[in-house]
């Protein structure tokens, strides 16, 4: 990165330089956690968004347990709790779809040239706007989560299974996130990003057994269905939660993460590089 | 006095569309260098360039004896940026914007804070401090993204066309402002589609067109090159045009330019207009309207160049002026 050595100079005219003259794993991780407090301003600022946040969990959960709970299941409280670990997974999953959005929206508005001009680590805004995403992700678990409970949604897991389940989903979305990054620096305006996040996200969560287990689809669909890593994660979650053997899933949703982190990671890095 | 920015031979293409092809440049410390040329001559590319953003194709610039390549952390060290659309975050308030860029300039809590309000204060945003940027208008959205620019106390300035889509008030408020600037010692770059900013403003012009420097100067020098004012006469009779021209010739000694109905002439004396009341009145030439007034930057491009300046960015509104 930009560390550079420094020769000695005459004090600038203007006054003096508080920036630090070389970028230091440490400030590096500062500027990205200041850059991620400003990811939370922003959701804070914007109430609407956090009411989306909450509406959509509240409308899937609703809509999908008291429409299909009694045809898929026989009665909707056996289909609500098999949908629940499926309905957080699909929410956090589409919120990813967010960092893409507003990196892309940051490139278009100059706000990114803002932060390149400034001495600060280079990998900082891309840093901060995932970190500060984070903490979007969680507020959906737990905007979600707490439908289910309003419903009457009470895993056997208890307490800790949820928070293990919580953990693993956000790490599966952190992962994602990359994806969604690396799309939101290569697209050319967000709304791309919006559309192309649609077309990836609608199969990639429901072709998974968030909402139907793969053995009650079609031939053809259910090996595709069963090999989805959401349905890795979405099993891994309600084996957590509802109790069953949780071992296989997790360590298939742990794998999935780390292949998509180093399949985009590198990517988002380099799109953002190139686009920067 | 030494330089502040130096620049040679820039060259940026972007995919086979030659944005720059061959800048040289140089702005004195503690002065203002206006870059001045139309829509698309390669004003902001500049500006990017300068500003570590963008890495030239050819040539080479270093900012404060710093290279802007290999050395951009020192570069972005010494500048502030305002570029041509102000890039302040929306949903942030006036202090949240500017405390943001004061944390990541290393300030403490409480001197961010601080550094924020005396920014907010000086530029007459301290009522409007604690409402998100998206209620301000243009020209508070300009002030809020030049403050942002100055939190680090810059050696350096770049102000990418400040003034463009501001209303006369505020264009002079600025100006202010940049005077101020100055005169702590700050060295600008002003990049400007407005003769007249960059003269009420600038030590030293370079004009651009089509990515080179067609000419540079102080403002004097380029408007002794332009002809200071223009005249401008239209006859009631079209058939007097040419009879009218021939006269203008010969008391300006400079070749008008006709265009329609309408004869236009670069004049560096004003003392020419009596004298051509006199004779078009002698030769019995009726006069619709005969007026002196300051060159357009079309006219100085005509004068410096033989060619108007063309938009070459099509499809582009000329004066976007500022978007979110
Ligand atoms: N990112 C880019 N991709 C492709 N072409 C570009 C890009 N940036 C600039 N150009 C082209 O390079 C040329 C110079 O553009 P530049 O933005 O530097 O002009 P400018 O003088 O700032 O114009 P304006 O007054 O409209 O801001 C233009 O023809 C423009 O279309
Ligand atoms: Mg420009």
């Amino acid at each position: 990165m930009s560390a550079v050595t420094t020769r000695p100079r005459s004090a600038p005219r203007g006054g003096e330089l508080v920036a630090p003259v070389r970028i230091t794993p440490l400030t590096a991780v500062q500027h990205g956690l200041q850059l991620a407090w400003r990811s939370v301003l922003k959701i804070k600022a914007n109430p609407e968004e956090v009411f989306g946040l909450m509406l959509q969990p509240v409308m899937f959960v609703t809509l999908f347990v008291f429409v299909f709970g009694q045809a898929m299941m026989g009665d909707w409280q056996t289909y609500r709790d098999f949908l629940m670990p499926g309905i957080i997974a699909q929410s956090v999953i589409f919120a990813t779809m967010g960092t893409g959005f507003s990196l892309s929206q940051d490139v278009e508005k100059g706000i990114f040239d803002r932060f390149r001009s400034l001495p600060i680590a280079r990998s900082a805004p891309l840093t901060g706007a995932i970190l500060g995403d984070l903490v979007r992700y969680s507020i959906t678990v737990v905007m979600v989560m707490l439908v289910g409970l309003a419903i009457g949604f009470r895993p056997e897991g208890g307490v800790g299974g949820v928070v293990v389940a919580s953990a693993l989903v956000l790490l599966f979305a952190f992962a994602l996130c990359w994806m969604s990054a690396f799309v939101g620096m290569m697209a050319r305006t967000p709304m791309a990003v919006q559309s192309f996040a649609m077309i990836l996200l609608f199969p990639l969560t429901f072709g998974s057994s968030a909402f139907v287990s793969p053995d009650d689809m079609p031939a053809w669909l259910a090996p595709i269905a069963a090999n989805n890593p959401v349905t890795h994660v979405v099993d891994a979650m309600r084996a957590l939660m509802l109790g069953g053997d949780a071992a296989g899933p997790v360590a298939w949703t742990l794998f999935w993460s780390v292949v998509i982190t180093a399949v985009f990671f590198p990517l988002a890095v380099w799109a953002y590089r190139r686009r920067t | 006095m030494t330089d502040a920015i130096r620049a040679e031979g820039l060259v940026k293409r972007f995919k086979g569309k030659t944005a720059l092809d061959g800048v040289d440049l140089t702005a004195k410390s503690g002065a203002v260098l206006g870059v001045l040329g139309p829509n698309g001559s390669g004003k902001t590319t500049t500006v990017r360039i300068l500003s570590t953003l963008l890495r030239p194709d050819a040539g080479h610039a270093t900012v404060g004896g710093f290279d802007v390549v290999s050395q951009p952390h020192e570069v972005r060290r010494q500048i502030g940026l305002t570029g041509q659309y102000a890039a302040v975050d929306a949903e942030l308030t006036g202090t949240q914007n500017l405390v943001l860029i004061a944390r990541l300039l290393g300030f403490g809590r409480t001197d961010a804070r601080a550094r924020a309000k005396e920014l907010l204060e000086r530029f007459g945003l301290s009522d409007a401090a604690d409402r998100p940027a998206k209620t301000y208008s243009g020209g508070m959205r300009r002030r809020l993204d030049l403050a942002a620019s100055l939190v680090g106390r810059p050696a350096l300035l770049y102000l990418d066309e400040p003034t463009t889509g501001l209303d006369p008030h505020s264009r002079i408020g600025l100006w202010e402002v940049v005077r101020g600037l100055v005169s702590d010692g700050v060295t600008v770059l002003l990049t400007t589609q407005y003769l007249e900013e960059a003269d009420q403003l600038a030590d030293d012009i370079m004009v651009l067109d089509h990515g080179r420097v067609i000419s540079r100067g102080t403002p004097e020098e380029l408007k002794n090159r332009a002809g200071d004012q223009v005249l401008q006469l239209r006859t009631v009779d079209p058939a007097q045009l040419p009879l009218a021209s021939r006269i203008v010739e010969a008391v300006t000694s400079t070749p008008v330019t006709t265009d329609g109905l309408l004869v236009s002439v670069p004049v560096t004396d004003s003392g020419v207009l009596p004298e051509t009341v006199r004779r078009l009145d002698e030769q019995g030439v009726a006069v619709a309207e005969l007026s002196l007034r300051r060159p357009s930057l079309d006219e100085v491009f005509l004068a410096l160049t033989g060619h108007t300046a063309e938009d070459e960015t099509a499809g582009r509104p000329a004066n976007e002026g500022i978007s979110a």
